[in-house]
């Protein structure tokens, strides 16, 4: 009997532990994929001219591989819409969380959620029809299809992501830090401002970073209203193309093996280790405020 | 001796459930008050009621008046700010802020205006001082304030306190989480401070208001059962709830 129970242990705490390393197993196994189907570009290419050539022209003659265009369309994109999206995502979160009036607060709640609810082909096809004549109409441009338009449409689908990790990061912190303040005489902007947030600082970082995550990683939006175009944007009133549309849009029309195939799964493999980067950048920097 | 508080006809409502039940008594200045009772008597509702932190509860509502100087302090043009600066309070689990020991000591400070770091410093020291933690910490006032240990926490807690040069100190059952040896520490820091400020102490420990307190009220389902000299209440209790919850029969 005792022996059974041991065993029961033993076998529960393997397959705990295969849970808990099978999601590092399987993000190695990408990467050696990525890696592996990348590496044939680079019989014909080289690293060079794919790291630093300015012309994406996959299926002219002779084709060429530089990323360039894609590199600088994606963080054009990508920052602009962490610019716009962190300052409201936090002020909204400070807001449900410590000022808004708590049925109010459960509506705003709700609202939020459904945002995140929303396909993001729904929130690009809201964007064609929409935004991008509005953007074209405002700013006098040739089109609406520009980097801009897909930078606001990436802020917004970044909020409800940094709202509700921000705000569980907020709500987190000690009711006895807020008493605490309030007897010393603190108002409430103090309370939130000088004792709040440096409290959840570290949630709050998670809820930037997770946010920008969502915006580097997304797709469907951004091949559906930026335009496109391979070239480097001079401003964000440009069309702009981004890596992951590019992966997306190209795919389907390679052969397979070809320079483009390998060409497009190393955009994949310079995408993986930019998000791998950021997070690990993301890690230290929170470790680093926590020890202090 | 004078009155530092005097408390006219309390009662306080959290919704319809009533906390107090119009409680008159007053706070001697530069003396140590203990309020005893057992859990739920309204000894701490009572505390909060004195530098409003009770208002933060939703659905509350105060009756009767509380005169701290012979102000008011909820009639209408009283500034609740400046009253919690003037009223002092230290809680039952020691919270400093997830900051340093300086920045702790000087948030008070700080929010009421004070930047010159000279004197931030001189105030964060002489508070430090007068809670009996500056030997301990004076060379790490650097460090996070999460590192102390409990007692000194609480004494951290407490100059955090003094900083703002409050008129009268709050306690909330100040040593229930902390060892014998911590919470005698405490009771010491509370008896030397007593000469500057009056000191309103709740506790679950008769011995400890017996130790410390001059004054002290017994509290029962939200009423002020008695309130008398510490000696006299403890050995010659007039009314026979209290005596009873002396001997044990309570809580």
């Amino acid at each position: 009997m005792r022996n059974l129970r041991a065993l029961e242990g033993w076998i529960y705490e393997r397959l705990v532990a295969l849970s808990g390393i099978a999601s590092v197993v399987v993000m190695v196994l990408i990467f050696l994929f990525l890696f592996r189907e990348s590496v044939p570009l680079f019989r014909d290419v080289s690293l060079r001219h794919f790291l630093f050539g300015r012309d994406w022209l996959p299926i002219s003659e002779p084709p060429s591989f530089g990323i360039v265009p894609l590199v600088a369309g994606t963080f054009a994109v990508t920052v602009s819409a962490a610019v716009a999206a962190v300052p409201i995502g936090v002020g909204a979160a400070v807001y449900l969380a410590e000022i808004a009036p708590r049925r109010l607060r459960e509506g705003l709640k709700l609202a939020v959620e459904l945002l995140a609810a929303l396909p993001s082909v729904v929130i690009g096809f809201l964007g064609i029809r929409l935004l991008v004549p509005w953007v074209k109409a405002v700013f006098g441009l040739p089109t609406g299809f520009t980097a801009l338009t897909g930078a606001a449409l990436l802020a917004l689908m970044a909020l409800p992501t940094i709202i509700s990790v921000a705000e569980d990061a907020l709500g987190a912190v000690p009711g006895t830090y807020r008493q605490a303040s309030y007897a010393l005489g603190a108002t409430r902007w103090e309370t939130i401002t000088r004792v709040v947030i440096p409290a959840a600082r570290s949630g709050l970082l998670a809820a930037v970073l997770l946010g920008f995550g969502r915006v580097i990683g997304e797709t469907m939006v951004v091949l559906m209203v930026t335009g496109n175009a391979p070239i480097v944007p001079r401003s964000l009133f440009d069309p702009a193309r981004l890596m992951t549309a590019t992966i997306a849009a190209e795919m389907g029309e390679t052969v397979r093996p070809s320079e483009h195939y390998h060409a497009l799964f190393a955009v994949g493999a310079v995408l993986f280790a930019v998000t791998f980067l950021v997070n690990l950048a993301a890690d230290r920097v929170a470790r680093g405020r926590e020890a202090r | 001796m004078a009155d530092k508080i005097r408390v006219r006809g309390l009662s306080v409502y959290y919704g319809e459930l009533q906390a107090l039940r119009r409680v008159t008594t007053s706070i001697a200045d530069r003396a140590v008050t203990a309020l005893i009772g057992p859990s739920g008597c309204g000894k701490t509702t009572f505390l909060r009621s004195l530098n409003r932190l009770i208002d933060l509860i939703p659905n509350t509502r105060v009756e009767g008046q509380i005169f701290l100087d012979d102000v008011d302090v909820y009639s209408p043009g009283v500034d609740v700010v400046d009253l919690r600066r003037r009223v002092g309070m230290v809680f039952q689990t020691p919270n400093p802020f997830p900051k340093s020991i300086f920045d702790n000591v000087a948030y008070g400070p700080r929010i009421h205006g004070l930047s010159n770091q000279r004197r931030l410093e001189e105030v964060v020291e002489q508070s430090l001082r007068r809670a009996a933690l500056w030997d301990e910490v004076k060379d790490k006032l650097r460090h996070s304030a999460l590192d102390l240990s409990g007692g000194q926490q609480q004494r951290l807690v407490i100059a955090r306190a003094l900083a703002v040069e409050p008129d009268v100190l709050l306690m909330d059952e100040p040593t229930s989480a902390l060892d014998p040896i911590s919470a005698g520490r405490i009771e010491e820091l509370i008896t030397e401070l007593k000469a500057e400020y009056p000191i309103v102490i709740v506790t679950h420990n008769m011995q400890q208001a017996a130790r410390i307190a001059d004054w002290t009220g017994f509290f029962l389902h939200g009423e002020l059962v008695e309130f008398a000299e510490t000696e006299r209440l403890f050995t010659a209790p007039k009314e026979p709830r209290t005596e009873a919850y002396l001997t044990g029969r309570y809580g």
